[in-house]
């Protein structure tokens, strides 16, 4: 039963962050941009159920903003990095030889690299913005994912249905589409979930640098870095963002598991 | 045959192993129901069965080494004076490697990859006696130059990667045997071996057993084995014992139905009336495979020969089995027949066309018209899709087909090979058997002309593979097709070839009718594949 549990928590709380992040675009309990100088930095309340910033910003408001900004941000780098590092894994695979040679040496090249470091380069040419994050991560993400897809590959490719594949008369192209590229989902999907985790850290750590989405935008972020100085006199506004990446994580990583149990025929029940 | 079926019965002396009563369960499925036996010393007990019967839950009870889920629920297991489930661990672990011995399938899992073979070979004598060093090491090289090894001092700092499977088996032989065991537990010690190696591991086996005066549980399927080695056998089917009896009387006069099933299934070679030779269908001449080299750091090591210029004719209709130990090139060459390895030499005909290296019209023809059947059903079926699928895929490249005739194509193929209405199926909810047939199945569905079957039944149990030959036969007699049939296995051959090619290093020793090969076979190793297949005579 434990494949159900994932499935039911892990779906409750990212349908949850989904559902939050979509009615953040239309009602908010107060604007998420909205200054109020005298009221700052108040403690949890009635009104303010977690409180307000150090410009009397609403945090409710800005938590459910920000659920919209890291989730789109982590889902795009994802989005990025599985499908170039799918396509570069799956032909280097499949192509061995000098192809896969050649793009893996440079793929190792980009893994040598810390992931955090190639982003920062990346976004002081690309400038700090949303896409500029996107782009970043997915690339710096992109070699691992390329990585594990080849690994896959090189194992399937020795399997005998896919030589079954080549003797019905199916082309290369297809025996990849149809038998290859399925076989390598539930490694991907593990992968892709953590990664998913790994985006919003890496984007508050971004935001945290300066580089991020530019403020006043709201993201858990800039929200946990903008909340570092008050950490001893107003310690809810670090706690607050701190608990919705790690249940979103939480939420992330159990429907991962669940999916993962799904896509594995052998997993299913008779 | 070195080996006769009588020999002096041993069951008079006090048994060394009884087991009483065992059972063996996996929560509330019964794995074992009350296996009752005894094993004289320095005797030869099989244990046979199909997979399923509980032989090997009750072989590993014996030891204590139940794989996790599985449990002894009940029975008395005594070796000599002690009652092996009553004893501490401690002792249990002193038994185990010392007075009894064990041998596994896999004899590239059961060496440890790691270790040297000098110090895996020392490690259970080290632990079950007080000899010194040098002592030791004298025992080793003895005991390898009893199993053969040539250069045993070399073979002692070797890793296990550098020998063949069957040199392998005898390292592990070497290893189990050194400490003088009462009581030998080999689990289809063989399986995993072609027939020529098995028959000198088994061979080898037996005479270090007679030397030590060692008892052997010897627990297969194969009842040629019974036959050639062991003085009695044990008949499990689903847990339980169905007949035991001393070994040549239980082959030669079963009483249960069970036994005489598997009898039966052994393979047998019934009169095949001569078929008129119909047209040439698929031709190599002087065909050459070459595997490159691996790639060292930074040159290539020279590339290995597979097939060294065969000349290899099929005619319509016809089944050629083509034969041979693992190594001689079989299975290459019938992949290369196919072009699913690209020859590098020599030349490949269909229907007159030479098809070696073009792309289209021709090839296209061929390649829509040549299928092939694996050896491993495990592998050979994407696991990710139902089985109605797989047999429908094929179907892709035959034009003109609407969806309904496809789907009609399909179930009724999947009625032709006995496996009506399962095509919602995913291959990990079939037996091996039906996994093969649906294998046949995506081989026959586009009417081919010819089906390359490489091995298709050495993974399965001797009933299903029975079955599964039947199969073969009789969709050929339905449908006409040719059949280039891969095997190391002498039986199989048998029953369903006309004509058979003997293959020894990539090279065509011997070739002529079945009748011809198997009654007056010229070529030494044609006589030496004959005489390592195991049968009941």
């Amino acid at each position: 039963m434990r494949f159900r549990l994932n499935a039911v928590i892990g779906g409750l709380l990212m349908t949850l962050l989904l559902a939050t992040a979509l009615l953040s675009t239309v009602w908010t309990p107060f604007n998420p941009l909205g200054v109020a100088l005298r009221a700052r930095l108040q403690a949890p309340s009635a009104l303010h159920w977690l409180g307000t910033d150090e410009v009397g910003r609403d945090v409710v408001s800005r938590l459910m903003a920000g659920a919209g900004t890291s989730c789109l941000v982590a889902l795009l780098t994802v989005a990025v990095a599985v499908t170039l590092g799918t396509a570069i894994g799956l032909v280097a695979g499949f192509a061995r030889g000098w192809t896969d040679r050649l793009l893996m040496l440079v793929n190792d090249a980009l893994l040598a690299f810390p992931g955090i470091l190639l982003a920062l380069g990346l976004l002081a040419v690309l400038g700090a913005s949303q896409w500029g994050i996107v782009a970043a991560l997915g690339l710096a993400y992109a070699p691992t994912v390329a990585r594990i897809v080849r690994g896959s590959v090189l194992s399937i490719r020795e399997r005998e249905f896919v030589e079954a594949s080549r003797a019905i008369g199916n082309s290369e192209l297809y025996t990849l589409w149809r038998h290859v590229l399925p076989g390598t989902a539930s490694p991907l999907i593990v992968l892709a979930t953590s990664m998913f985790g790994w985006a919003i850290l890496a984007e508050s750590a971004l935001s945290f640098l300066g580089l991020g989405v530019p403020p006043p935008a709201p993201t858990w972020g800039n929200m946990l870095a903008a909340a570092r100085p008050y950490l001893e006199t107003a310690t809810w506004l670090s706690l607050s963002p701190g608990a919705c990446i790690a249940l979103a994580l939480l939420g992330v990583n159990m429907l991962g598991d669940a999916l993962r149990d799904r896509l594995d025929p052998r997993g299913r029940p008779q | 045959m070195s080996m006769t079926l009588d020999r002096p019965a041993a069951a008079s002396l006090a048994p060394l192993l009884a087991v009483e009563g065992l059972r063996v369960q996996a929560g509330n499925n019964v794995a074992v129901a009350d296996v009752s036996f005894s094993v004289a010393p320095g005797e030869i007990l099989a244990l046979v069965g199909e997979s399923g019967s509980g032989k090997t839950a009750t072989g590993r009870a014996i030891l204590g080494l139940l794989p996790p889920g599985l449990e002894r629920s009940a029975g008395r297991i005594r070796l000599g004076e002690e009652d092996l489930t009553a004893i501490p661990p401690a002792r249990l672990r002193q038994l185990r490697g010392g007075a009894i011995g064990m041998v596994f399938q896999e004899p590239m899992v059961s060496l440890n990859p790691a270790m040297t073979i000098g110090k895996q070979l020392g490690e259970a004598l080290a632990l079950h006696s007080d000899l010194s060093a040098a002592e030791l090491h004298a025992a080793k090289i003895a005991m390898l130059k009893r199993v053969q090894i040539p250069d045993p001092e070399g073979c002692l700092r070797a890793y296990p990667h550098e020998f063949s499977g069957g040199m392998r088996q005898r390292i592990m032989l070497a290893a189990v045997m050194l400490p003088k065991p009462r009581l030998l537990i080999a689990d289809e010690p063989t399986t995993a071996l072609d027939n020529l190696v098995q028959a000198e591991i088994l061979d080898l086996m037996v005479e270090l057993a007679r030397d030590n005066g060692t008892a052997v549980l010897l627990v297969t399927h194969n009842l040629g084995l019974v036959a050639r080695y062991a003085d009695r056998a044990l008949v499990m089917q689903q847990g339980r014992v169905v007949e035991e009896g001393p070994a040549r009387r239980l082959l030669t006069a079963p009483r249960e139905a069970y036994t005489r099933l598997l009898v039966e299934a052994m393979p047998q070679r019934s009169p095949r009336p001569p078929r008129p030779v119909g047209e040439t269908l698929l031709e190599a001449r002087g065909l050459v495979v070459d595997y490159p080299g691996r790639a060292r750091l930074f040159r290539r090591a020279a590339a290995k020969r597979a097939v060294q210029g065969v000349d290899l004719a099929i005619a319509r209709g016809e089944t050629v089995a083509l034969v041979g130990g693992s190594g001689s090139g079989k299975t290459t060459l019938g992949r290369a027949m196919l072009r699913l390895v690209q020859p590098s030499g020599g030349q490949l005909f269909f229907n007159g066309a030479d098809i070696t290296t073009r792309k289209d019209g021709p090839y296209r023809e061929f390649r829509l018209a040549c299928q092939i059947v694996f050896q491993d059903p495990y592998s050979s079926l994407d696991p990710r899709m139902r089985v109605g699928e797989i047999v429908a895929e094929p179907l892709r490249h035959e034009p003109g087909l609407s969806g309904a005739q496809r789907a009609a194509r399909v179930a009724e193929t999947f009625e032709a090979v006995g496996l009506p209405g399962m095509d919602q199926r995913l291959p990990h909810q079939l037996s091996g058997g039906q996994r093969q047939r649906v294998a046949i199945a995506r081989a026959i569905v586009r009417r081919p002309a010819l089906v390359v079957a490489d091995e298709p039944v050495s993974a399965l149990d001797m009933t299903v593979q029975k079955q599964i030959l039947a199969l073969i036969r009789q969709l050929q007699a339905e449908r006409g097709f040719a059949c280039l049939f891969i095997s190391h296995d002498l039986g199989a051959v048998a029953e369903v070839a006309d004509r058979v090619v003997v293959l020894q290093q990539g090279r065509i020793v011997e070739q002529g009718s079945r009748d011809a090969i198997f009654d007056t076979p010229q070529h030494p190793y044609t006589r030496a594949l004959l005489d390592a297949t195991p049968r009941i005579d």
